[in-house]
């Protein structure tokens, strides 16, 4: 069928969408770490529009931006399946994987602010909790999104599994207090105790690392 | 059970025309409900609690939102014509185009037809950046779907409402001269006699337009 290519940087959330998806299903592939301060031929030719990871290469057949990604390998691999089959219930499914990719960034803006942009950040972002927390179906009787396995939804609300409490240390922003969000919680704890996520997660003190230097980096060229 | 598929949509808004073509694409009868965004229906508040938007489509008491949610909704559910083609990989592409003229395109448009008099001039260049991917895109193809309209170009019915805006408020954006392919494909798309069916009055149109964002004879 042709080999997997998968360009990215270590610690992005949106990388790890992918590789999850890669995992549960088994399809193996080969990573391309990528620097983004000086981009590859490789990226620049295999997403030219937005010169961005991840990049998934399949055959030499390039696909950019992660959901994207995750609809081709849920069709062209359909094993362990990341979308229910019942056209309704994907919609909703769809529904919930775009709300958690666009509000999600508010958790990026958080990181990457101070002052007042970065408290209306906070807030966007404790709203989306709110939002997830009170109407995301399934939530709270469920292991997952998902139902007893991990979904498309699931691998598209990865970020709060480990990117969000690095985005408070770095910052010392409280985004999620402890005993709030009882359902998304015990979400949380049932998908970084799974095996292939546990397995597939960076070390904590490496990512806070990384995104402590971006966050200076950014706030001192503003 | 009979079928019943709802729609609950706002005439001159682009996201519930995509809808309507989709729909009247696959021959599903539905029935349109036209909603008053400052006087929101409680059918529409039930339906979409979270954003409380248009377009909604109800399908036998079941309600999706998000116009591209929808329509892959709708190619899954109705069989016969297809919105996106077969191939994943291929699907992946159109998929990615449609998600660039959401993301990109129609922010860009806002901003050079409502934002802040610094904002718009940059706004413009960048949209007409983002005009120029759509335009190679087209290549030698009649419709971003080939032979015929698929995903993408119903997505980019966006290009019918900057044209309005561009004639609502006297900027030239989309010329022929430099976007050959996409002046083109503006003339095929609006010929189509479903598109032209599901397409808002193009004077009326630029009529609301001028009044909401100034035309040349109307000071802001």
């Amino acid at each position: 069928m042709g080999e997997v290519k998968l360009l990215g940087t270590r610690h992005s959330p949106y990388l790890h969408r992918v590789i999850w998806a890669l995992k549960l299903k088994g399809i193996p592939y080969e990573f391309i770490e990528q620097d983004l301060d000086n981009k590859s031929p490789l990226l620049l030719q295999s997403n030219p529009v937005h010169k961005k990871i991840p990049v998934l290469i399949h055959g030499g057949n390039p696909i950019a931006e992660s959901v994207i990604i995750l609809e081709y390998i849920e069709e062209k691999w359909p094993q362990n399946p990341l979308l229910p089959s019942d056209p309704y219930e994907k919609a909703v499914a769809r529904f919930w994987v775009k709300f958690a990719d666009e509000k999600g960034l508010s958790i990026s803006k958080v990181l990457q602010s101070s002052g007042e942009e970065q408290e209306k950040a906070r807030k966007e972002s404790l709203e989306m909790l709110e939002i997830i927390e009170e109407h995301a179906p399934g939530l709270g009787q469920k292991k997952f999104f998902g139902g007893d396995k991990i979904g498309m939804v699931d691998l598209t609300l990865g970020r709060l599994a480990h990117w969000m409490g690095v985005t408070e240390e770095v910052t010392g922003v409280k985004i999620m207090e402890a005993g709030k969000f009882p359902r998304l919680e015990a979400w949380m704890k049932n998908f970084k105790e799974d095996p292939v996520i546990k397995e597939n997660l960076p070390e904590f003190k490496d990512t806070l690392a990384v995104m402590k230097r971006h966050r200076e980096t950014l706030l001192a060229s503003k | 059970m009979a079928e019943e598929v709802l729609l609950f949509g706002v005439g001159r808004s682009p996201f519930s025309g995509r809808v309507e073509m989709a729909l009247k694409l696959k021959g599903v009868e539905y029935k349109y409900v036209e909603e008053d965004l400052a006087n929101k229906s409680p059918s529409l508040l039930k339906y979409n609690p979270i954003h409380k938007k248009i377009p909604v489509l109800v399908h036998n008491g079941n309600p999706i939102v998000e116009s591209q949610v929808i329509l892959e909704y709708i190619d899954e559910t109705w069989p016969g014509y297809p919105l996106l083609p077969k191939d994943p990989y291929e699907r992946a592409i159109a998929r990615f185009w449609a998600k660039f003229i959401d993301d990109k395109c129609l922010p860009a448009i806002f901003k050079a037809f409502y934002g802040e008099e610094k904002e718009r001039e940059q706004a413009v260049e960048e949209l007409s950046e983002f005009l120029n991917y759509l335009e190679n895109e087209l290549k030698e193809k009649k419709f971003f779907g080939g032979e015929s309209i698929g995903m993408v170009d119903i997505v980019a019915n966006l290009i019918f409402w900057l044209e309005a805006w561009e004639e609502a408020s006297g900027t030239e954006l989309l010329t022929r001269e430099k976007f050959p392919r996409l002046t083109n494909w503006t003339h095929e798309f609006v010929s189509n006699t479903i598109v032209k069916e599901s397409l808002f009055p193009r004077d009326k149109l630029v009529a609301f337009l001028r009044n909401r964002i100034g035309g040349p004879n109307v000071s802001k």
